[in-house]
């Protein structure tokens, strides 16, 4: 996938411009910020949950090596096989292997951001092997050439009228009169044309919510039952999951589980939250004969032990964006890169480099909505914030923003300078605002002069008054 | 004439450098609550800003300068206020970090933390003040401003005191706790998104019918202002101070 | 260096692990893994029996499934019957090998044709018995195997689950725990899945519509009802 983060100055006007978008994303602030708050107020010990779930994952990172072989103990004792993968090319080259090894043509797929991460689908393909999405939104975007806008709702920034288009494209065996004004209509038709694609595959390729170390199990979390049907139906089962997916019990997934679809969608459950533990046994009837999970660093480790540790502890619920005022005006695509939103804007600069993603830390205006609503509690502002002290020690902030600001420092720490220079400037300035109190246009301040006016100061400063009537009250006493 | 034996709160006012430089008036209404609670107030002139554009944009070494000139130039007093949930925060949330491993200023930038109060919440929260005796007419409706609402938890506390201003009513706007779009430095370096944030809290502003938007925050206020203004929308725009000082002469932020 | 080793060895000095044998690290993994903590269980479900029925049958409904209640097993092919007439559907339905299942009286509905078996797609109506719920959630818990192969949680249009009242628990980790007591501490079936209401997508305009890939309706009879 090609990288725009550089260019996302460009790509936020884009989708700013951009109508259809627009009106996709009136549905993201519609609908999950009330469902979720729904749900936490049917709660009460919502809070309480949260604080654990931080816990658990804080108390898997500082033990991750231990747990990572307790799990991979459980997984080969109950038949399954676990690959190492430092980076997303050895994850590709495992994934290629098995489906070699299997003679695989098709291979579905359940919804991974994972395997957006490693560009797996792309890779299938360049490799001779057909990857099908059945996630409904991650289809539809696989139908269009495009990535998903959202983590866990893939399609987010389309409209059904996009969607139908599409499908009349894509779908010319089916008669070209058929209604699909409805979305339901649509649903339908994609259950329909998808159901095949499972019987059809050699290889089913999952995410995981969780790996659990007791039990050596994979847990997804879902809604529409096609990561359920992409895990049972073909012979082999790939999990793709980066190690920080660790907890320790079933218990412990079980408490991650009550903050999870919350956050995400206002669910008390998700329709399946499905435990899967090795191939298929002795007495089972069906499911897969073989399960490989693979276990992905790409990247995780060199966060470890720094102030981005806490990044970690994400359980990719997507509450950050839904509630994000600047997700909500451009949406996920103009962040350039897998992962949008305030998840994105501290974990992509870790994954393709800060001097890439340099603006989406910085596209923030610290309302620190993210971090009030986050269910692991990661601060996510100040994990910004260290990704902006680091462009500044290394000099890759712009220029004039740098000049600007040391100007303005220089007088910060110097009262009597900034006195002397403010109790000057501001009537002056003040006067010039005129009758109306305001600028409308300004040439040091054309950013801001764009798109409002600027009020005019008062005139004299505070501190320049202030003095004076503490000269008067003096006066008074004496 | 004061009193040297009196026990009244010592309160320095910090004033914040948009009031400072933009709307002295908002410095003034501040004052006159607290002195009318009982507080006796000085504004340290050895004060400039809270280092917030420094520190947002990475810069520690100048942030951590600006920290201690201010820290020293406050704490003496009992309380340090702001009228503003913005710079409030800085001093109380993000000073103390700031000197992680230098602990002679760490323990002096927790215990100055400690002191430091935003402007309505010390009313009401510390001082115990449930009414102003003010009278302003109109039809307001209250912005939260992030850092207030997120990092202090001042919510109610204005709500509450406006209600006790004879003839105002207080409507509430949609999305009243989401971001106007100002963000500091932000608003300038990604005007786009930053307007298209802005547009939407504007109207959610209109709709409410209200002639008057108020908020604790003076730089939200300047890029609500700023917005609805250009719109040539009629709303007067003050700072909550204004309102429940009853010190509503002085013309509202980007005129009428 | 194997891609395990290193990264094994990257998280190690990371932490800053030691490779003592007593090493606190150790001994709180290994006393975590054999002792698994509670955790926050919310009150919700802290119910007695009859309080738990009926909780869990409002959880369901909210999350769009149907529930009936039979006095006793004897019961649960009429309610089937009358399901299906209900909805129009034909009077076939699929289930596995379960012996409670198998023991339920379906002769008595004349008409009803039952299959046993995993089912590859084409049945319309599938059965299962499932090993427990969760108040808390309006949740069902099915494992897999011959007695309730996983297909037909997944592969039919209208899913009826019998569940016993006497299984329905207040929380999820009440049902982990009766699970590790019948598979063994460490052991799982090859899936196990929870289920809450039929499958469902809100992927186009975030409407939430029922039906997506798995079951468009999701019918639960509870079997034992109060008192019992």
């Amino acid at each position: 996938m090609q990288i725009t983060s550089p260019s996302f100055k460009e790509n936020a006007r884009e989708a700013l411009d951009d109508e259809q978008l627009q009106r996709a994303m009136r549905h993201v602030r519609g609908n999950f910020v009330g469902r979720r708050q729904a749900a936490i107020d049917a709660l009460p010990e919502f809070e309480e949950l949260r604080d654990n779930a931080r816990a658990i994952k804080d108390h898997v990172l500082g033990h991750l090596d231990l747990y990572l072989e307790a799990y991979e103990r459980k997984v080969e004792e109950a038949g399954g096989t676990v690959h190492w993968a430092e980076t997303a090319a050895d994850a590709r080259g495992i994934v290629l292997d098995i489906c070699r090894m299997n003679n695989a043509r098709t291979v579905t797929k359940g919804k991974s951001m994972m395997t957006e991460e490693i560009e797996l689908n792309d890779f299938l393909e360049a490799s001779g092997i057909r990857p099908v999405e059945t996630d409904l939104g991650e289809y539809i975007i696989q139908l269009r050439g495009e990535h998903p806008s959202h983590i866990t709702a893939p399609a987010v920034h389309l409209n059904k009228d996009q969607v139908e288009s599409d499908f009349r494209r894509a779908h010319t065996d089916l008669p070209a009169d058929r209604d699909l004004s409805e979305p339901v209509q649509l649903l339908s038709e994609a259950r329909q044309v998808l159901r095949q694609k499972y019987f059809e595959a050699d290889v089913g390729i999952t995410g995981a919510n969780f790996l659990v170390a007791e039990t050596g199990s994979s847990i997804i979390v879902t809604n529409e039952g096609n990561g359920d049907l992409t895990q049972t139906l073909p012979r082999v089962h790939i999990v793709i999951a980066s190690i920080e997916k660790i907890v320790p019990t079933l218990d412990d997934a079980a408490q991650i589980v009550r903050v999870l679809a919350r956050s995400a969608t206002g669910q008390d459950m998700t329709a399946y939250t499905t435990v899967s533990t090795g191939p298929r046994r002795a007495n089972d009837l069906d499911g897969p004969q073989d399960y490989h999970v693979i276990l992905l660093d790409n990247g995780r480790t060199s966060l470890l032990g720094t102030e981005f540790q806490d990044m970690l502890r994400c359980i990719r619920c997507g509450a950050c964006m839904n509630h994000c005022p600047v997700y909500h005006t451009i949406g996920g695509h103009a962040y350039g890169w897998v992962y949008p939103g305030p998840i994105g804007a501290v974990l992509t600069p870790a994954l393709i480099g800060i001097d890439k993603a340099g603006h989406l830390p910085n596209a923030s205006t610290f309302c620190g909505r993210c971090e009030a609503v986050c269910p692991m509690r990661i601060p996510l502002p100040k994990m910004m914030r260290h990704w902006r002290e680091r462009e500044f020690e290394r000099g890759l902030n712009p220029k004039v923003a740098r000049y600007g600001l040391k100007f303005w420092a220089w007088f910060a720490k110097r009262p009597s300078i900034y006195r002397f220079v403010t109790y000057l400037a501001m009537p002056l300035i003040g006067v010039m605002g005129g009758p109306r109190r305001r600028f409308r246009f300004l040439p040091f301040a054309l950013g801001w002069v764009k798109y409002r006016d600027l009020p005019a100061p008062e005139g004299r400063t505070f501190l320049q008054q202030w003095r004076d009537r503490q000269t008067l009250n003096q006066d008074a006493r004496a | 004439m004061t009193d040297p034996e009196t026990t009244a709160p010592r309160v320095g006012l910090f004033v914040t450098c948009l009031v400072d430089l933009f709307r002295p008036s908002v410095g003034f209404a501040a004052v006159k609550l607290m002195e009318d609670a009982g507080c006796v107030v000085d504004a340290p002139v050895a004060q400039t800003c809270c280092g917030q554009p420094a520190y947002n944009s990475g810069d520690r070494e100048d942030t951590r300068a600006i920290a201690k000139s201010t820290i020293a130039a406050f704490e003496d007093f009992d309380y340090v206020v702001a009228p503003s949930g913005s710079c409030t925060g800085m001093l109380k949330k993000h000073y103390p970090g700031l000197f992680q491993g230098d602990t002679k200023w760490e323990a002096r930038a927790s215990a100055f933390a400690e002191k430091v109060h935003e402007l309505v919440s010390f009313l009401t929260d510390v001082l115990g003040v449930d009414k102003v005796p003010a009278k302003v007419s109109g039809k307001a409706t209250y912005h939260d401003s992030c850092s207030g609402l997120r990092e202090l938890g001042v919510r109610e506390q204005p709500r509450k005191l406006l209600k006790s201003v004879k003839g105002l009513k207080l409507t509430e706007m949609a999305e009243a706790d989401v971001c106007c779009g100002f963000g500091g430095t932000f608003c300038v370096k990604y005007s786009d998104i930053s307007n298209a944030i802005v547009e939407e809290k504007a109207a959610h502003i209109v709709n409410t019918g209200a002639d008057m938007l108020l908020a604790g925050d003076l730089g939200c206020l300047m890029n609500m202002a700023g917005k609805l203004k250009r719109k040539r929308s009629t709303v007067e725009v003050r700072h909550v101070a204004e309102v429940l000082a009853g010190m509503t002469d002085t013309p509202p932020i980007g005129g009428r | 260096m194997s891609g395990r080793d290193a990264i094994l060895s990257r998280i190690r000095n990371a932490v800053n692990a030691s490779d003592d044998e007593d090493d606190p690290r150790r001994v709180a993994v290994s006393a975590r893994l054999d002792f698994p903590p509670r955790g926050v269980i919310p009150a919700r479900g802290q119910l007695g029996h009859d309080g738990r029925i009926e909780l869990f049958s409002k959880m369901a409904e909210k999350a769009a499934a149907t529930v009936d209640h039979a006095a006793s097993a004897a019961d649960v092919p009429a309610l089937v019957s009358a399901y299906l007439r209900k909805r129009n559907l034909g009077a076939r339905l699929r289930m596995g090998s379960d012996r409670r299942l198998r023991a339920i009286p379906w002769v008595d509905e004349r008409t009803l044709q039952v299959m046993i078996g995993p089912t590859e797609g084409s049945d319309e109506v599938t059965v299962s018995h499932a090993l427990g719920a969760i108040a808390e959630t309006g949740t069902l818990a099915l494992a897999s195997g011959r007695d309730n192969p996983t297909t037909l949680n997944l592969l039919s249009e209208h899913h009826i689950v019998v569940v016993d009242a006497a299984d329905i628990a207040g929380d999820m980790e009440t049902v982990l725990d009766s699970l590790r007591e019948g598979y063994g501490k460490g052991h799982m079936p090859r899936t196990l899945n929870f289920i809450t209401g039929p499958s469902r997508s809100g992927d186009i305009e975030q409407t939430l519509l029922l039906g997506a890939h798995g079951p468009r309706a999701l019918h639960v009879i509870v079997v034992g009802g109060k008192g019992g």
